[in-house]
């Protein structure tokens, strides 16, 4: 296996409702990606394309050929994924792997999404396509609902009263808001207060509007290269140095198991032992916090705090810049936002972006050395983790 | 190969008001809702039973936004139930007006199955759908 680098990343401002098709979103996004790694689309040997709901959104299906030729990437091999949320991530994760195998060189991989266009009722629906269509949607099952169910489960099994659960949630949501003040990409960029995060509309009990990541339109990209190609294009590659994935069947067989996710874990423990790192070693994070209990259940898989804890972690700072470990300094889900084919490649540009030193000052983790992404699809089916560091 | 209990059937039988499920004849574990194997040891010598249709509420929410077609249900619970037998499972509750569902009067507490909810399908769902359904002892 050789080593592969990040060596360009693009991303759109990611949005409400709009009207650019889903082609010319994700061309943004490449042409900056290409942009930064000096590359011509005649030089991209493979598009990898996270697109879950292109069918639904725009009655648009096989988006990755359109989206290579769009971009001038003509003929090449082009893949897309479907893991729901977790699509991107997957992509990002074959992309590497065919580098690190010798078969590439070259690979452009990301995704797009026009959750937002659909609106809340069809978004709602397709999104509930992720739970098991015949054993779990038939009770009115959707995804707030499952994450809503995890915060009751978490509050029992680890004692921590649903009031004192409750503030700690909405701390997370408001540390999420705060750095996507600061992130000109993000979809939601407001100030919001604790105050009106638990006075917020009562989605599914106990989770309320400001617990729940927004439906977002965006895409992002990035270009792969092995070791040797990298250092010719970029004096700061971004090397991928662990990377892990894992499956699981339906909410309700996970059982005794949750609030925890299996594939989480597992995932997680590919990623480090590939890297020889150790979750201390974390500086930055990017976890998939569609839900503000998510992130808590996220952080406590991930290793940086023990399980039932780390609504404190939060509570102290823990979870934020100069903590144990800077969490969701983009904005994450939350305000950064959430077009689901795009999510975990946009994960990845911002640990990029981080550990080169590109982002907003009051959103920067200085002298960041190792980043990592954590990227959920469904409830825990599609789990993806992927460990980078500086290269210079 | 023969595929022990299809979808069709577990949805049939339930639509009766009766929850199948599959026993493991290697390790003696209970899978439910089916599958080709064995959720404990991926055996497929199984067999169908008849499950009690009673367990313990583990985990529940009532939701306040639901999907395209299906805004005229809520407000619902849903809940995941540990079957006496071993396995959770998600099905609705009953009996209990949604907005008064807390933490305090329904985790831990046992529930028994009473009349399936029967989701009609929509253009998506290839078809009807059927939810276990729960009351609460007495």
């Amino acid at each position: 296996m050789r080593k592969v680098a990040v060596v360009g990343v693009g991303e759109t401002k990611f949005s409400g409702p709009q009207e650019r098709t889903s082609v010319e979103l994700f061309a943004e996004a490449a042409a900056e990606a290409l942009t930064e790694s000096n590359l011509k689309p005649k030089d991209i040997q493979a598009l990898y394309l996270g697109n879950v709901l292109g069918d639904f959104s725009e009655g648009q299906g096989s988006m990755q050929a359109f989206a290579a030729e769009n971009i001038g990437c003509f003929n090449v091999p082009a893949n897309r994924y479907e893991g729901a949320c977790a699509s991107a991530s997957m992509a990002v994760r074959d992309a590497w792997m065919w580098v690190a195998s010798g078969f590439y060189d070259v690979v452009l991989a990301g995704g797009v999404e026009r959750a937002a266009t659909m609106g809340t009722p069809l978004a709602t629906r397709t999104f509930a396509m992720f739970s098991d269509s015949r054993y779990e949607f038939p009770s009115g099952i959707t995804f707030p609902a499952v994450f809503a169910m995890l915060a009751h489960l978490y509050a029992a099994k680890y004692g921590v009263p649903l009031p004192k659960l409750k503030e700690q949630l909405a701390a997370v949501s408001v540390q999420s808001y705060k750095y996507g003040m600061f992130n000109p990409q993000a979809h939601l960029r407001k100030e919001v207060t604790m105050e009106a995060v638990l006075s917020s509309f009562m989605v599914s009990t106990p989770l309320q509007l400001h617990d729940c990541c927004p439906f977002s339109d965006g895409a992002a990209a990035l270009v792969l290269a092995s070791e040797e190609t990298a250092k010719k294009l970029t004096s700061k590659p971004v090397f991928v140095v662990g990377a892990g994935q894992a499956s699981n069947g339906p909410l309700a067989n996970q059982q005794e198991y949750l609030p925890r996710l299996r594939a989480r874990e597992l995932s997680a423990k590919q990623a480090y032992e590939m890297a020889g790192l150790k979750p201390e070693d974390i500086d930055i994070c990017e976890l998939h916090d569609c839900f503000s209990i998510a992130s808590l259940i996220a952080a406590e898989s991930l290793g940086f705090f023990d399980y039932g804890t780390s609504g404190e972690a939060w509570a102290k700072g823990e979870a934020d810049i100069g903590g144990k470990v800077a969490i969701n300094t983009s904005g994450g889900l939350k305000a950064k936002g959430h077009p689901i084919g795009a999510t975990g490649a946009g994960q990845v540009y911002e640990i990029a972006k981080q550990l080169r030193e590109e982002v907003e000052p009051e959103r920067q983790v200085e002298g960041g050395r190792i980043g990592m992404t954590d990227t959920l699809g469904g409830d825990g089916c599609t789990l993806v983790n992927l460990i980078l560091q500086r290269g210079w | 190969m023969e595929y022990k209990l299809t979808y069709k059937e577990y949805r049939e039988a339930l639509k009766q008001n009766k929850l199948l499920g599959l026993k493991c004849q290697n390790c003696g574990s209970v899978t439910v809702p089916p599958k080709l194997v064995c959720r404990s040891c991926a055996s497929m010598d199984l067999e169908v039973l008849e499950l009690k249709g009673a367990g313990k509420i583990q985990t529940f929410t009532t939701c306040n936004v639901a999907s395209e077609g299906r805004e005229s249900e809520v407000p619902y619970t849903i809940l995941l139930v540990e079957l006496d037998e071993g396995p959770w499972l998600m099905g609705n509750l009953t009996g209990v007006d949604p907005e008064k569902a807390t933490m305090e009067t329904l985790i831990g507490k046992r529930v028994k199955m009473t009349e399936t909810r029967i989701f009609p399908g929509d253009k998506y769902s290839a078809g009807e759908g059927a939810s276990p359904t729960f009351v609460l002892e007495a």
